[in-house]
């Protein structure tokens, strides 16, 4: 694949990533557990979706084909998403969301720490903004693991229930193609292996103050960011997300 | 004639927040730079949140107030690097903000104290609050609840 081919869909999947993500969260605005968790997850996935806005921008302007970044949100099926199988799985309980959340902006926050440093200075300005406002992302997610894995008997088992249900998807992330060599090779994109301690490390603080067990296998899910096969609920929650376009194609207001 | 850019600048002053009507976009620090290209002012503006819906309300509310005053050729950049840090909030900014009742930002990680009867005696009840930029707290003393602009 040429530069500017890896760098779309390098670009694809950190836009496909927050996008999935941010409608996943979205989908609790009006239905989360307390009034306070309610505003934060719709303005995390507010950030989530502003973040895309910048990331899936930047991917139609390196393309050069015309397609903007509702173009890519709205019109595309799901083998040409490229985000990770974890961002598409179910919401679940809210502690179940949280737990995702965390194992995602733990990995979001590294991830945006080394391209905040890359070569390219678009990609460098994005991953520069969105950090701010994943320190935050993080910084709630954890604390919320925390509180809830180190909680009551119910909501322990809940959340130790959410992990081992989600960790077959972290490994995913960490998984370098060819798109992730090109980008590595070009000075875009860090070395996953050395992103993936950092990760560890991390996640590893949280789940012991959690008093949660970390799952003993590395048996990883893959196929969301090659695009290859996705879980069967990005399916469903593009028909969702799509609605509007699909009904009424190329409605603008 | 062509007003000159301090000209443009105090102009700008009085364009408010859409969100925080008691400072203004230049308050905010979110006006990056004011230029004449030929005939037409280039302004650069930088979100606050990437996912702030206020920012296109801010990018009308700029050229509207200037096409009040007869610049009749704006263009608004959006321009995210470096990345708008609440360091650029302007000391007349802060103080509005207490007085309307949102805690400044404080790089401890929290409000110094309540913008209401001004004690340190202050609880964090939420991370996220209001709006994007906010925090919301609560006051042990006058217990009064209160937004706090998040240090970013």
């Amino acid at each position: 694949m040429s530069g500017q081919g890896a760098l779309f869909e390098y670009l694809l999947r950190l836009g496909d990533n927050t996008l999935i993500l941010g409608h996943r969260v979205s989908e609790w605005c009006g239905h989360a557990p307390v009034l306070e968790e309610d505003i934060a997850l719709a303005n995390t996935a507010l950030d989530l979706i502003g973040q895309t806005q910048m990331w899936l921008g930047l991917a139609g302007e390196v393309e050069a084909d015309g397609r903007t970044a509702d173009d890519l949100a709205m019109l595309r099926d799901v083998w040409d998403f490229r985000n990770v199988l974890l961002v598409e799985q179910p919401n679940g309980n809210f502690g179940q969301t949280m737990m995702r959340q965390m194992l995602f902006d733990a990995f979001h926050f590294e991830l945006l720490s080394d391209l905040a440093g890359a070569g390219d200075d678009r990609i460098a300005a994005v991953a520069a903004k969105a950090l701010k406002e994943v320190t935050y992302h993080f910084d709630r997610s954890s604390e919320t693991v925390i509180g809830l894995g180190d909680g009551t008997e119910e909501s322990h088992a809940r959340m130790q229930a959410a992990l081992d249900l989600l960790w077959p998807y972290v490994g995913e992330m960490f998984t370098p193609d060819d798109i992730d060599a090109a980008m590595f090779e070009a000075g875009v994109a860090p070395d996953l292996r050395l992103l993936r301690a950092r990760f560890d490390s991390r996640v590893d603080r949280v789940l012991k103050d959690a008093t949660l067990a970390r799952p003993d296998s590395s048996y990883a899910q893959t196929g969301g960011k090659t695009g290859f096969r996705h879980s069967e609920h990005l399916g469903h929650l593009l028909t969702q997300m799509q609605w509007l376009q699909r009904a009424y194609p190329g409605a603008v207001w | 004639m062509t007003p000159d850019l301090p000209t443009v600048w105090r102009w700008l002053e009085d364009v408010p927040d859409p969100e925080i009507p008691v400072i203004s976009v230049v308050d905010l620090g979110i006006v990056r730079d004011v230029a004449w290209d030929g005939d037409t002012l280039d302004v650069a503006v930088t979100p606050t949140y990437s996912g702030c819906p206020a920012t296109s309300v801010i990018a009308m509310d700029i050229e509207t107030a200037l096409y009040d005053r007869g610049v009749r050729n704006v263009r608004i950049r959006t321009r995210i690097a470096p990345p708008w840090t609440t360091d650029w909030l302007s000391a007349k900014g802060r103080a509005k903000l207490r007085e309307y009742g949102i805690a400044p930002p404080s790089p401890a990680g929290g409000p110094e104290a309540c913008p209401q009867c001004g004690s340190a005696n202050v609880t964090r009840v939420s991370q996220f609050g209001s709006t994007p930029c906010k925090a919301h707290w609560r006051c042990d003393d006058c217990l009064e609840p209160f937004d706090y602009f998040k240090c970013i």
